[in-house]
């Protein structure tokens, strides 16, 4: 059980770790929302469902609670993660920020 | 697995840095927000990690779920405030 766990987590720190160089690398805002919002999914359910069977290998009732708490927390920012996102690229928009292009100025 | 927990924290403590950079120094800020938002989706993990540490995870789940609240709202009043604001980025 915890072996499992353990995997999972680390299979979550891969995903927060891909998420935060694309955070650092990508050229404009529009291509940084996707790997924010790809470490808010994968990463953080990868990660949260390995402590929620840590949090289960000796079964009872508080621990049973305690592990659904957790999962909760992961639907709750399954629904709010791509909220933030679209809210973020709506601004972006709406205020007219210019998109990346290859060649700035036109295409050739 | 106490202290493989105690590694893994250390992991998300580096990893943070990554999006802080983001946070301090983008172009705009609507970069700043996508950095702070990044920050505050792994600080919800890392504080059900400091519970499953402490072996105090009944009490830290809630403080996790309040944090994820308080980040959601924080970036979409943010991101609402600064979405009117025409010729801001102008400069850049």
């Amino acid at each position: 059980m915890t072996i499992v766990s353990l995997v999972l987590i680390i299979g979550g720190l891969v995903f927060f770790a891909g998420g935060s160089v694309g955070i650092l690398r990508f050229p404009d805002i529009y291509s940084r929302l996707h790997p924010a919002g790809k470490m808010d999914t994968m990463g953080l359910f990868l990660t949260m469902s390995g402590m929620a069977v840590y949090v289960l290998r000796d079964f009872s009732l508080s621990a049973l609670l305690t592990a659904l708490k957790i999962m909760l927390i992961v639907v709750f920012i399954f629904i709010t993660s791509p909220t933030a996102t679209h809210a973020i690229a709506d601004a972006g928009m709406r205020a007219g920020l210019p998109q990346w292009t290859k060649h700035p100025g036109g295409k050739k | 697995m106490q202290t493989a927990f105690i590694y893994v924290g250390i992991f998300f403590c580096l990893i943070m840095l990554l999006p802080l950079y983001r946070a301090v120094f983008g172009p705009t800020i609507l970069d700043r927000l996508i950095g702070v938002n990044a920050i505050g989706s792994k600080t919800t993990a890392l504080l059900i990690l400091i519970g499953l540490i402490y072996q105090r995870v009944d009490m830290f789940v809630d403080i996790a779920l309040a944090y994820a609240t308080l980040n959601f709202i924080a970036v979409l009043a943010t991101s609402r405030y600064f979405q009117k604001r025409k010729g801001l980025y102008k400069d850049q």
